[in-house]
Formats: C-alpha cells, structure tokens, sequence
C-alpha cells in the first residue's frame, strides 16, 4: 500500500535570543490511507510544531530547515506560498488547539463554511456549496439548522464538530487534529472522537491526532507515535505499545497511567522534559532513563524497524545491544 | 466533634430577565473538623461544580440556604473572622499559566499572603516559610527561588499553587481542575502532592473535576452533579467500579481508559432534545431507562451504607433525606 502521507527527514528550528531550539529533529513518519496515528509527548516535545510543519504554518523566529511533507504523492515543501493555500484544506486539513474558539462569532456556521469552499473553487455555483456544506454537518451528526446559527448558540461540543465539518468540506488526505477534546468532558469527548472516526471511515483519509491523554489514543487510533524533545522516540500499534512498549520514555509513559485495579497508586516519570535550546548529549532522554549506558552520553541512537513492526530510537535494541 | 464547614439546603440561582437558571439545587454537605478527607465534586460543565466551589470560597452568595463555616454563617462573618475564613480556606485553580504575574518572579506570589497575613516576623522567616512550602510539594527551594513564571513549566507552576496555598496553612484547600492543563506524565506528581497535603498537613481537599479517573485515584469519596443536582454520592471505589445511576454510569462508561480490554462503552450517546422537566428527574431527557414515575423529581435512595443515588429505578430502597446525604460519605 502506498502510503498517503510521508513525512521525511523534517526538521524546525526556532530562533531565539537565547539560542537555536531545535523544535523537530529528523523526523520521519509514513501514514496510509484510513490509518489513524496518535501523537503523545510531553508539552514542549514538539507535538504541535510539527503539525505546524507539515500544514508549512511556521512563522518566524521559527523555520523549517529541511525535509519533505509528501502527501498523496506531492511535496508540499516545494509548492508556492499560492498552490500551498489550495492544498490546505483540500490536501490536508489542521483543526488546532481550542478550535472552537476560532469559530467567528458574528457570522453564521453557514457562512463560515461556505468561505471556505470559495476559497477553494470560487466558481462552485451558490446552492452546490450550501449542500456540500450541509452534507459536512450531517457526517459529524449536526441537524441542517446549525447552518443557520452562531457559534454562541452551540455548545463546545457541537462547536468542536463545526470545525470538523469545516475540516472535511473538501475530503482531504490527511486530517490533523490538535488535542480536539481536551476542553471537554468526558461524554462530550467521546462523542467528538466517535465523530472523527466516522467520518474518518466515510472519506478515508489517514488522521493524525496530537495529544497527551493516552487512554484517548488506546480507544480510538491504530498507532501511537511518542515524542521526546522534537524526536520521535518509538511508533507501535496501539496493542503493542500497550503491551509491550520498547523504548525506555513510552515505558514509563505507559506505566504512569492509572489503572482501575490498583488504587491510588502514582508513578510519575522522573526528572524533568529538556530545553530544546540546551539538548543532552547523545539521546536526549539519557538523563532521565533508568537505562541508560556510556553510549546513549555520546552517541545519538538511530530509527529502527523491529521484528515487532515498532520503530524505535534506542541503543538498546539492534546490532550492539 | 464540631462542623468544619457546613451547606445547609444551599441552592444557586441565576436570573436573567424572567428565566431562572438552578445552578445548585438544594445541596446538603458536612466537612468534619478532625477528619481530613478528599472529596471529589465531579460532573461535566454546567453541572454546577464550580458554582460549588465559589460558594464554598465565599466569592458568591446563596440564593436560599446557608453555608457554616466552623458554625458561622460566612456571610455574616465579622472581619477578623473574615479573614480568618479566607486564611483558612484555599484555593487551587485550573489554569496554571493564568494566575502568575509574569512581571514578578516566583517569590511574589508566595510573599504576598504571607505579608498580608503577617505571618513572619523577619525577612529570614519569611524565607524559611517559603522554603518549607516548596518542599512539601516536591520542589527544591534552590532551584525555585528567583525565577520567572516563563521559565517553569506547567507542572511546577501548579505545585507552586498548591504551596502558595500551604504557607497560609488552611484547612480546606479547594481544587477546581487542577491537573486538566498539566501534561499526564506529571499530573501523577501534583496529585501525589495533593495528597501528602491532606495526610500530612490535614488538610480538607474538595477535589473538583470531569476526570473520574483521577478522582478515583485521589479521593475516598465523590459526589456526581448533574445540572445543580446530586446524582449519585458515595465511596469512590463504589461508585466508580459499580456505579447505579444511569447519569454516573454514563460517565464512567465514557472513561477512555487506557486499556486494551476495557473498550468504550456503546451506551447510545444522542442526547435527546434538552427539553426542560421542571419538576421531574434532571436527567430523564437522556435517560436511557426513564420512566414515568420520573416526570416527578426522585429524592435519594441508600443503597449501600456508602452509596446513594437520586433514581427511581431504586425507589425500593430506603429514602434518604438530602440533609443526610454527608453520611454516605467516606472519610
């Protein structure tokens, strides 16, 4: 199968008055058609700067310094700032953090969603964008009248699915969704998430979902990527990274959850998440892992594919170990 | 053994123009003196948590009802005691970013209620009360002492909070939400934090929350609201592991947890029409077992020695009047 979104050798900086912080760090991710990935990690891993990345919404001090967002087999690095407007949204399609506080609130969801089809193809006549945009609320279960309201009369979570719809109006490949429930309570969430994952399955495109609520992503996505300090550190499936996780920070990760059987038991992880501007030496989780050996000081682990299938960044797997 | 705080019938209303909005609804609680405990408040928005929390804080007034502290009606306190009252209890909220003056460097915000309270004597005693505040909540004065708010992150900037509110040494700190803005790998240290308060400061923790999960993890018992409404109340293992009300069950079964044998649940979700009962059950617009008994409001039934819940679906079981409902409530 080939692959819809591959993302290669990615790397964002962010220039500060104190310094160079690399945000993202060679980072390398293939995603098929109607797979579901979660990115984890702690705040400040990079989670949001790379979907920045891959929709090329970087603004200065920061900078993509190298690498390849390839969807559908374009790269969108290379395109022009104009042809980048039209593959946003159509190619692929961000909702961010608190996105449903970025509805306008003195003109109508119709509206809303009607611009942003006219962005697209200003030529669509006037009553095709009006059924497309109401067959877009109807995938994330909005009744018809909702194109006539304003976003106060909603309710966060029927804003939340607003902007989903206004994510998929134009089917495109890949959905980005920035922690899309984490101002939500749990029914709600549950809900929005059952709502992605519908329409998901209705168009097929590959989703990618950033947040740090682990049981969010054992529910509903196939696979699991987990960010340390702008590295991808491991991508499994969801089973085997909740069985059996290989690298040393998702192990920790997945052992800090808490679970129904044992009662008030924490197990927090350790030590604190680097500054991007100060990296340790070698694998910049060595500091912080109960694991760690001379080499992971000095010598930076390279990606690895398993046997399992999970890709991992650790010297304790592969020649050597 | 004396009442530390007490919510006698305290109901919130909010009116605008001739609509009434209940935001609490005929609330009966009790916090004992000399038994510390963590009591969650959980309930999703507009279930009126947090109107709890500002009643409990004194911010606002109850529309009918009253609320003791310590057997004084806070509304009545004179202005010693006033201050006394706010001395006593604390507050941590939500946002960790929002509350720090980024202009002023950690130390402020832990001198100003010392200095306000006048709690030291000397510059050196101020210090030391910092210093001890910070290590009780697990962070190293040394490396706290003269930093900005930027330069911390989200976890540590809450246990600051919660230190904040420890060098005034009251005793009943209220959470609202404190971990919902903090990364998961350390929402396990804040929560840690909480609880060495409650056991070695004996401190009264009300825990206010969406997350059952965390609220199962921290608090010995929960009390579930639905629009202003106590839905189910009892031990949290109890009602969390074996929940009864259809509202509570709901919400747990809404609970991503993060287990692969634990599958979401596949309660219908649709809610219905938010059609308006005055008189009947608050949730049987959505309930999946209403019946017609439930047009009428259901008072609370006991259902074990330490769970009650407000359904008919248990109207076999004894009443429990809504005064007693603090006796279904583990220490």
């Amino acid at each position: 199968m080939k692959p819809v979104l591959k993302v290669v050798d990615l790397e964002v900086s962010y220039y500060t008055d104190a310094g160079r912080a690399k945000a993202l760090d060679r980072v390398n991710l293939e995603l098929n058609a109607g797979e579901k990935i979660g990115l984890v990690g702690e705040s400040g891993s990079g989670k949001s700067t790379m979907a920045l990345a891959m929709m090329r919404m970087i603004k200065p001090p920061g900078r993509i310094e190298h690498g390849q967002v390839i969807v559908d087999g374009n790269d969108l690095t290379s395109l022009s700032d104009e042809q980048m407007l039209k593959a946003r949204l159509s190619q692929i399609a961000y909702i961010p953090q608190g996105a449903m506080n970025s509805l306008n609130p003195v003109t109508r969801i119709g509206a809303q969603m009607i611009d942003a089809i006219k962005a697209h193809s200003p030529n669509m006549p006037k009553d095709k964008m009006r059924a497309r945009s109401l067959k877009a609320l109807e995938s994330v279960e909005l009744k018809p009248e909702v194109f006539r309201m304003y976003a106060h009369e909603l309710s966060g979570g029927m804003k939340q699915r607003v902007c989903i719809a206004i994510g998929i109006l134009l089917e495109p490949k890949v959905i980005i969704a920035d922690e899309p429930t984490s101002a939500l309570d749990v029914v709600t969430q549950r809900q929005v998430m059952e709502t992605i994952n519908k329409v998901q399955a209705e168009i097929g495109a590959a989703v990618i979902l950033i947040g740090h609520d682990m049981g969010l992503m054992a529910q509903s996505m196939d696979k699991v990527a987990v960010m340390y300090a702008g590295r991808l550190v491991e991508v499994s499936t969801v089973k085997e990274m909740f069985t059996a996780p290989k690298h040393p920070y998702s192990q920790a990760l997945i052992r800090s959850l808490p679970k129904l059987d044992v009662r008030g038991v924490f197990q927090g992880i350790p030590g604190l998440a680097p500054s991007l501007l100060r990296l340790p030496s070698g694998c910049a989780f060595h500091p912080r892992c109960q694991e760690a050996m001379d080499k992971c000081k000095t010598l930076r682990p390279e990606n690895q594919v398993l046997a399992s299938g999970s890709r991992v960044t650790c010297h304790l797997y592969g020649e050597g170990a | 053994m004396a009442n530390l705080l007490e919510f006698k019938n305290v109901s919130k209303i909010y009116k605008r123009g001739k609509t009434e909005t209940v935001a609490l609804d005929n609330l009966s609680l009790t916090l004992k003196d000399d038994e510390p405990t963590i009591l969650t408040v959980a309930g999703e928005s507009g279930s009126g948590k947090t109107t709890l929390a500002m009643l409990l804080l004194g911010f606002i007034e109850p529309s009918l009802g009253q609320i003791y502290y310590q057997g004084k009606d806070i509304s009545l306190l004179s202005g010693s005691e006033r201050m006394s009252f706010r001395k006593e209890v604390q507050a941590v909220f939500q946002d960790p970013f929002a509350v720090f003056n980024p202009f002023y460097t950690v130390e402020h915000l832990l001198e100003v209620p010392i200095k306000r309270f006048k709690l030291a004597k000397s510059r050196a005693e101020t210090r030391d009360k910092m210093a001890e505040a910070l290590t009780a909540v697990g962070l190293q004065p040394d490396e706290i002492f003269g930093r900005f708010p930027h330069q911390l992150s989200g976890g540590q900037r809450q246990r600051i909070n919660i230190a904040r509110a420890l060098v005034l040494r009251p005793k009943i700190l209220v959470a609202d939400e404190p971990v919902s803005m903090v990364d998961a790998s350390l929402r396990a240290n804040i929560l840690e934090t909480l609880r060495t308060l409650q056991r070695n400061y004996g401190v009264s923790i009300v825990y206010i929350t969406h997350d059952l999960t965390t609220a199962f993890h921290i608090a010995s018992s929960i009390m579930v609201l639905y629009r202003g409404s106590v839905m189910e109340a009892g031990g949290v293992e109890q009602v969390i592991k074996y929940p009864q009300h259809p509202y509570t069950q709901l919400l747990v079964d809404s609970i991503p947890w993060p287990d692969l044998n634990r599958r979401w649940g596949q309660t219908d979700l649709e809610p219905s029409e938010d059609s308006v009962i005055g008189q009947g059950c608050k949730f049987y617009a959505r309930c999946p077992k209403a019946m017609e008994v439930c047009r009428s409001r259901p008072p609370l039934f006991q259902l074990e020695p330490y769970q009650t819940a407000s359904c008919f679906l248990y109207q076999e079981k004894p009443k429990l009047e809504s005064e007693q409902l603090s006796k279904t409530l583990p220490v």
